[in-house]
């Protein structure tokens, strides 16, 4: 990869001429070699070296190491800081190794495909990476674009070509893109070959959407701009071939230029980690200071007096100086308070932990074969304490799949399934759907329930038909027929796309289109109109229409909008008619559905034909043609007749509801933030409150929803205010009334909904956000907001919903998780602590920006309650236990200090001190860490509130540290006093000294295996096979290499290293050391035993309780809210609006332009979530809530 | 970022499932026993360990009562010679001392003699350093690379066997044991051999190997405050000299603390002494060579006789005594009623 050059110096503007490599040459451009990898095998050892010293831990060892080397410090051999840190070296880098050979991979996969360059006249097959800029190159379609390209020309009319940009921006709509005028007719190889055009143009950069560049060719000056790039990474659909000009190459490109570092993440775990070393640092100088001092006055008082013995090393000549020596010493012989095996045992863990999500088949969706996918491996535990969660809408938490629901034609509501009695029917009994085998053409996934429609138009009922006769005219979706009767349709909005559907069902099919003509099959007749018109959508607007001429010349307007708008527009005699439309309107918004109205028009042909001139000429004008084109619409667009109204289902994804109450027993608030992209003054909100009732996060328990909608500043902060107001007035306590205090001390019995005495929530729009986010009104916003249950703010940007993260983040000091699956969120998602992307549909922009990705909304639950909820406790324990055994084993030589005249004299035999941390003592507690379960995981679905600990930070916090830290000190002190007042003046029972160095030694050592051992099968509450073989083979292991270490074979071979010859077996023959160790084992446990069982006994948490009974029984808040909501919003009508296209394409239809679309494969060009809808707004029945998991009474 | 996802399709139909396997492993759902601390666990282990503690602590008493030991400061007592050993330049004179002891009760079983030396930092870091393991196995090693310094070589270059700071500060008393009989005086025949553990006595120490000891060690020369060449430790017996020597082994063994004893002698029960040291009057002869008072430290010697758990150490006992009586308290306090209660009551109240 070396190939891949680095350059010099930023450029200011870039020059490159087609076809000239020389001249390109000397700007020396970035070749479109691209590397991502980091090390090659030469540089790998050295960079990768270089990279972890950097780690402040690692250096931290690197100096011990120093310092061992000088002898009047050394107070260990050099071994027991090099072995460890070897490991931990060796395993960091094996672990970089591998991630950068699958780079490697990638790159090669990446920069060995194959691109036709022109060169010298003649097409060749050239590597991506040998492509450089001012190359030619040739583009076929469905091929990846190698580079950023200037489009020179196009197998398509007019230089045009399509291409998705999925992989660049998350959008999966094509894009339309033209060349210039100039070379769109440079079409054969021999012209192109003599193309000598120079492109000066910006410098590269991460500007996806802008460009801005000049060609210059034959003396004439030609702007560009993005309309003219095709950007590395898109994929050209529907053109056979292009010809594109390498403009910016390999790292320059902008695909390259975006895919910045992401910013890494650290848990809160992490950072808590990182003080508490600090502060051990400090602990660890403090007691160096204290043992150098006692070393002072030692030397000072007793050492001198010492000297016929032990004189003084060479060099030391006072007592203080020994002083400062020995702190040196006893830095090294107590530096294992910290451990250099945590940092690897953590990532140990976390790595574990992200292989049991990856594997979980409960988080696997069969219909998507994506299994969830932990993508960052160090954030695990930080999943297990989150309290926000921050959710997209459109293709997280609802399908983005629209449904043809329900429809009204002529004051007659058809869709409603209805049983023998009458009775409306629940989801899942459904009869039959309605059969459509009488249309050969109809699509077979459509599915209807109400027979009673099909009948009406079959018995040929005109209204029905022209109902479905304007479904499909009056839209903008393309067809594409790969066989004879094989429709596809491709919708800019899923909502067209289903109407259109409908319509192609009950027989009026809409088969295919060309600029001028719109060809139907009505009842298998095939009937071709004239397409005169159309009236594009737009958001101000909120509605469109078609003009067309039926075979019989009549020309007639159809139109469709929101309720709000078209219901004004229609003819005053239609009255009765739009009364019973409008109950109905009522009746399918208060079901949530998002409804359109219908209505037709009749024209004149003289009339058209005055109108059409005057379009044309507005169309032509220079200024204002918006405007003008504006008011003709509307002029034509009036005195309608009403046909009817549709309801389309926004389907929610599979168990989204059920998993948003969940998470909010578990205490967890969820904001939603949509970006709908939907028109100002749009009653947005209302949607926003409709999709929070249908998932459950609004509920009719509820004391109140607050809707800000406020356009200026003053109102906004005035509407935040009475928010309050009211929550104070309604709460008992004052401001924030959920604190965790009182949730905390109104004892565990109580649910947290209890506690809390109003439960609001607050739905705000994207407006009014805007203001709400600013610098002065920001607290003030989430004060209101995180007094409430639920918050929905919608039509919100990409950068606001950042914005929003980053607030509650910077404020709360709370975990917050987003999740989205759009490339909208990506921000979001990199902001928030956790980012979660849904690996689905859209683009994959979202799952790279992620932190973890599967593919459905409701694994979201397991992911935090069960993998989250284990992780933290898991990651907790082990911390614990990590500082509790190191604190256990290291203390002993600072009490020992006291006793061998602060000589930094170590306890234990060197061997031990090495292999404690890496041998004895890490694989029971990486194994706890690993597979710890305290309650099984349906429990934490059944009972939501064992989530909480996580979030209060219970588990692993600066208490619980001190406790571990005290309980280690306890047992070092133990572990010391014991033996040493057993061993001071005892003899062996052959009557040999039995406090001789190494017997003493030997016994701490055992015992403090034991000890730990014991303590390690205490704190394991889920004993699996490897549990067990771990801690009993560390015991074993234990044994094994103390016996090994202390054989005489060794001892043959290296004297001087292994100096406990024979001890093991003299020592551990002995009674009283093993009564010793006994007696430490019991005073060190017992403690400990007695205060778990009295916590337990006494203060239960709550996963001890549900540990204990083991019962499906707990009082939960009765969650019986079967009480239906009735009448909700009483008489007032709530209306939604239009949904739409972009603008623009409508027009593209006419000119003919894009005509191949319709023809030409259009794989790829998926529905586009995110458009903007009418919708209209009631709150979803309460009937329909589908049984809580967490409420079994 | 590319071929992630075009190669992402082909995976899926290489491999037709990326479900993961449903093992047990994987899923999270290993068998595994999850032990619970519950009453009646928790207050049964409690009782156990208090039995156990409390009849292994009373065992441990009596054991440690039967234990007869007598110490005596001859530091103190020997206040001349110690006063003649501050002076290093007398390191030359002999000095001799006696110390009459009575025995008020026979010392049956085996008698032990040792010397204890107090506040003598045999566990300094450096102290403790001081050796040449492979010197002490009777190899020929270079010390002046071993941490033998600054009892290394001599100026000359001969270096020193043994080397290092331990075998140089070797405690060089000679004791021996009187008892006075009906005015007669009878020597105490003692053991000096058999003292040591056979793993030192046999691998950790060799005398180099050659014809005979002297020429063993030729070469080399005394540390500097021994009186006598290594392999003149004991000159009668051939298995107890130079490195091997018993007392030699047993001073290299170094201890744990600054105050310690180690075994000198054993008592031969043979003739009156059988059966152990009968009661009556002893008098110890000992030749005080060891300066202690230099350093502030005392030296004893110590008569005691031995059970199964060693000497007279009662920490044991007692500690065992005091942790059996708190597990049993606590479990008594834990079944008191009312405690019971209010805990059955709190769960109820939970479940």
């Amino acid at each position: 990869m070396e190939r891949c050059a680095a350059r010099g110096a930023p450029e200011e503007e870039r020059r490159v001429r087609a076809n000239a490599r020389e001249y390109n040459e000397k700007f020396q451009y970035a070749s479109n070699c691209i590397k991502t990898s980091k090390y090659n095998i030469v540089t790998f050892l050295p960079v990768n070296l270089f990279e972890q010293f950097q780690e402040v831990a690692n250096t931290y060892f690197l100096f011990l190491l120093i310092l061992q080397l000088i002898p009047q410090i050394s107070s260990l051999s050099w071994f027991t800081t090099i072995v460890p840190l070897v490991l931990v070296l060796t395993i960091t880098a094996v672990k970089d190794a591998t991630d950068d050979y699958f780079r490697h991979k990638s790159d090669n996969q990446v920069n060995n495909r194959q691109s036709q360059v022109l060169i010298g006249g003649v097409l060749r097959q050239e590597q991506w990476m040998n492509v450089r800029v001012g190359d030619i190159i040739k583009l076929e379609n469905n091929q990846f674009v190698a580079a950023d390209l200037l489009l020179l020309c196009s197998s398509e009319p007019h230089g045009l070509c399509y291409v998705e940009t999925a992989e660049l921006d998350g959008e999966t709509n094509m894009k339309v893109r033209q060349a210039t005028p100039v070379t769109s007719e440079l079409a054969d190889i021999s012209t192109l070959a003599r193309f000598d055009g120079e492109v000066i143009c910006e410098p590269p950069n991460n500007k996806l959407d802008k460009f801005g560049g000049t060609l210059y060719w034959k003396e004439n000056k030609f702007p560009l701009s993005n309309q003219n790039m095709l950007l590395r990474g898109c994929v050209l659909r529907n053109t056979e071939w292009c010809f594109g000009l390498v403009v910016f190459a390999g790292p320059d490109t902008k695909l390259m230029q975006n895919s910045g570092r992401t910013k890494f993440k650290r848990t809160s775990i992490d950072r808590l980690m990182n003080t508490l070393v600090l502060w051990i640092f400090g602990f660890l100088v403090c007691m160096g200071v204290i043992l150098a001092i006692g070393n002072a006055i030692w030397e000072h008082e007793v050492g001198v007096c010492f000297q016929i013995y032990l004189p003084w090393d060479e060099g030391v000549h006072s007592a203080v100086f020994s002083g400062f020596l020995s702190f040196w010493s006893y830095i090294i012989i107590l530096n294992t308070v910290v451990p250099i095996s945590l940092y690897v045992s953590v990532e140990v863990i976390r790595l574990g932990h992200s292989y049991f999500i990856n594997w979980d088949k409960k988080m696997y969706c069969a219909k998507r074969r994506t299994p969830a996918e932990a993508r960052t491996t160090t954030l695990n535990e930080e999943l297990g304490q989150v309290e926000y969660i921050f959710s997209d809408k459109t293709g997280t938490l609802t399908q983005n799949i629209m449904v043809f629901s329900k429809c009204s034609v002529n004051g007659h509501s058809y869709g409603d399934v209805q049983d023998v009695l009458g009775h409306n029917v629940e989801l899942g009994e459904r009869p039959e759907p309605v059969d459509f085998s009488f249309n050969p053409l109809a699509d077979p996934g459509f599915q209807f329930w109400d027979p009673s429609l099909l009948e009406a138009v079959q018995l040929g009922d005109p209204h029905v038909h022209e109902f479905f006769r304007l479904l499909s005219l009056c839209h903008t979706v393309m067809s594409e027929e790969k066989s004879e009767g094989e429709l596809y349709y491709k919708a800019q909005s899923p909502d067209e796309g289903a109407l259109v559907t409908a319509a192609r069902n009950f027989g009026f099919v809409f088969r295919s289109r060309t600029p001028k003509t719109i060809t139907v099959h009505e009842l298998g007749r095939a009937i071709t109109y004239q397409l005169l018109a159309i009236l594009d959508f737009n958001n101000i607007r909120k509605r469109m229409s078609v003009i067309v001429r039926s075979p019989e010349g009549k020309i007639r307007l159809y139109c469709k909008g929101a309720d709000t708008i078209l219901l004004e527009r229609l003819h005053p005699s239609n009255q009765d008619l739009t009364n019973v439309t409008t109950d109905h309107l009522n009746e399918y918004a208060g079901e949530g559905l998002r409804t359109l109205v219908l209505a037709c028009k009749d024209l004149e042909e003289s009339y058209y034909e005055d109108w059409a001139e005057r379009l044309r000429r507005a169309s032509g004008a220079p200024e204002a043609r918006e405007d003008r084109l504006a008011r003709l619409y509307d002029e034509v667009e009036r005195d309608m007749t009403l046909l009817g109204a549709t309801a389309i289902e926004d389907k929610l994804q599979q168990g989204v509801p059920e998993t948003i109450a969940i998470l909010t027993l578990a205490n967890i608030k969820i904001w939603v933030l949509t970006g709908d992209k939907q028109a100002p003054g749009s009653p947005c909100a209302e949607t926003a409150v409709n999709i929070g009732y249908s998932c459950k996060m609004l509920t009719d328990d509820m004391t109140e929803v607050f809707v800000v909608t406020g356009h200026t500043v003053l109102e906004v902060r005035e509407e935040l205010r009475k928010a309050r107001e009211k929550m104070m007035d309604g709460s008992r306590s004052m401001g924030n009334g959920f604190s965790y205090q009182e949730k905390l001390s109104s004892s565990k019995l109580t649910s947290v909904l209890e506690a809390i005495a109003g439960e609001y929530a607050l739905v705000i729009n994207g407006h009014s956000l805007a203001h709400a986010l600013e610098a002065d009104m920001e607290v003030e916003f989430l004060e209101t907001a995180c007094a409430c249950k639920a918050v929905i703010c919608c039509r919100v940007t990409p950068l606001q919903k950042a914005q929003v993260v980053e607030l509650v983040k910077k404020y709360k000091k709370a975990v917050t998780l987003a999740i989205g699956d759009g490339a909208n969120d990506v921000s979001m998602i990199k902001t928030a602590h956790i980012g979660v992307g849904i690996s689905g549909q859209e683009g994959i922009q979202a799952v790279l920006a992620s932190d973890y990705s599967f593919s459905q909304f409701k694994f979201l639950q397991r992911l935090l309650l069960v993998h989250g909820r284990w992780s933290y406790l898991r990651m907790c324990k082990f911390l614990c236990y990590f500082f509790y055994k190191n604190f256990a084993f290291t203390m002993v030589h600072f009490w020992f200090g006291f006793f061998c005249g602060f000589s930094a004299q170590t306890v234990y035999d060197q061997y031990f001190i090495t292999l404690y941390n890496i041998v004895y003592t890490s694989l029971p507690v990486l194994a706890m860490g690993v597979f710890d379960q305290d309650v099984p995981e349906q429990r934490s679905m059944e009972y939501p509130k064992l989530y909480e600990p996580g979030q209060l930070n219970l588990l692993f916090n600066k208490r619980e540290f001190f406790i571990c830290i005290a309980q280690g000190i306890y047992t070092s002190v133990l572990m010391f006093f014991i033996p040493y007042g057993v061993f001071a003046d005892a003899t062996r029972d052959d009557g040999a000294q039995l406090a001789d160095y190494q017997s003493f030694a030997v016994t701490v050592a055992t015992s403090l295996v034991i000890v730990v051992s014991v303590q390690i099968g205490l704190d394991t509450g889920f004993w699996t096979a490897i549990n067990h073989f771990f801690i009993w083979g560390s015991l074993a292991a234990y044994f094994a290499i103390l016996f090994a270490m202390h054989s005489d074979g060794l001892f043959q071979m290296f004297p001087n290293q292994f100096r406990f010859v024979g001890n093991a077996q003299n020592t551990l023959a002995q009674p009283t050391v093993w009564l010793t160790i006994a007696l430490t084992t019991v005073v060190c446990i017992m403690p400990v035993v007695a205060f778990r069982f009295l916590k337990l006994d006494l203060k239960p948490e709550l996963s001890d309780t549900v540990r204990y009974t083991q019962l499906v029984r707990k009082k939960q808040k009765p969650q019986h809210r079967c009480a239906r909501r009735g009448g909700c919003g009483g008489g007032s009508r709530r209306s939604g609006y239009a949904f739409s296209h972009q603008e623009g394409f409508g027009e593209l239809i006419m000119s003919g332009k894009n005509m191949r679309l319709s023809s030409l494969a259009l794989s790829g060009f998926t529905a586009r979530p995110g458009a903007a809808w009418i919708e209209t707004l009631r709150r979803k029945k309460g009937g329909e809530s589908s049984p809580d998991t967490a409420a079994k009474g | 970022m590319k071929n992630k996802k075009s190669s992402a399709p082909q995976e899926a139909e290489t491999r037709p499932s990326r479900c993961p396997d449903n093992s047990a492993f994987k899923q999270q759902k290993l068998p595994a026993w999850k032990p619970q601390l519950t009453a009646a666990s928790v207050l049964s282990t409690f009782f156990l360990t208090g039995a156990f503690c409390l009849s292994v602590g009373v065992s441990l008493i009596v054991a440690a009562k039967s234990v007869r030991e007598i110490q005596v400061d001859y530091s103190d007592k020997c206040s001349h010679c110690s006063k003649l050993r501050e002076n290093s330049s007398n390191w030359n004179s002999e000095c001799l001392c006696s110390i009459n002891i009575t025995l008020a009760e026979d010392m049956l079983g085996d008698v032990f003699m040792y010397y204890g030396l107090q506040n003598f930092y045999q566990n300094h870091r450096r102290y403790a350093l001081s050796r040449s393991d492979e010197q002490l196995l009777g190899r020929n090693v270079d010390v002046q690379n071993s941490y033998c310094a600054p009892f290394a070589t001599y100026q000359n270059g001969t270096p020193m066997a043994p080397c290092g700071a331990i075998a140089n500060s070797m405690f060089n008393d000679t004791i021996d044991l009187f008892y006075n009989f009906n005015s007669s005086v009878i020597q105490v025949p003692l053991l000096k051999t058999g003292n040591s553990w056979w793993t030192d006595k046999n691998v950790k120490f060799r005398n180099p190997e050659s014809h005979n000891l002297s020429a063993a060690f030729a070469g080399t020369a005394r540390p500097p405050y021994w009186h006598k060449a290594v392999y003149l430790l004991d000159e009668e017996d051939e298995k107890n000299n130079g490195y091997i020597n018993d007392d030699f082994i047993i001073w290299m063994r170094v201890s744990a603390f600054a105050t310690f004893r180690n075994l000198y002698r054993r008592i031969s029960r043979k003739g009156q002494f059988t059966d152990g040291l009968p009661a009556g009057n002893y008098t110890f002869h000992i030749s005080y060579n060891f300066p202690v008072s230099k350093f502030k430290g005392k030296k004893y010697v110590i008569l005691s006789t031995m059970v199964w758990s060693g000497g007279s150490n009662p920490f044991l006992g007692i500690a065992y005594l005091v942790c059996g009586a708190a597990a049993t308290l606590t479990d008594a306090l834990k079944l008191f009623p009312e405690c019971r209660n209010n805990a059955e009551e709190l769960r109820s109240r939970i479940a």
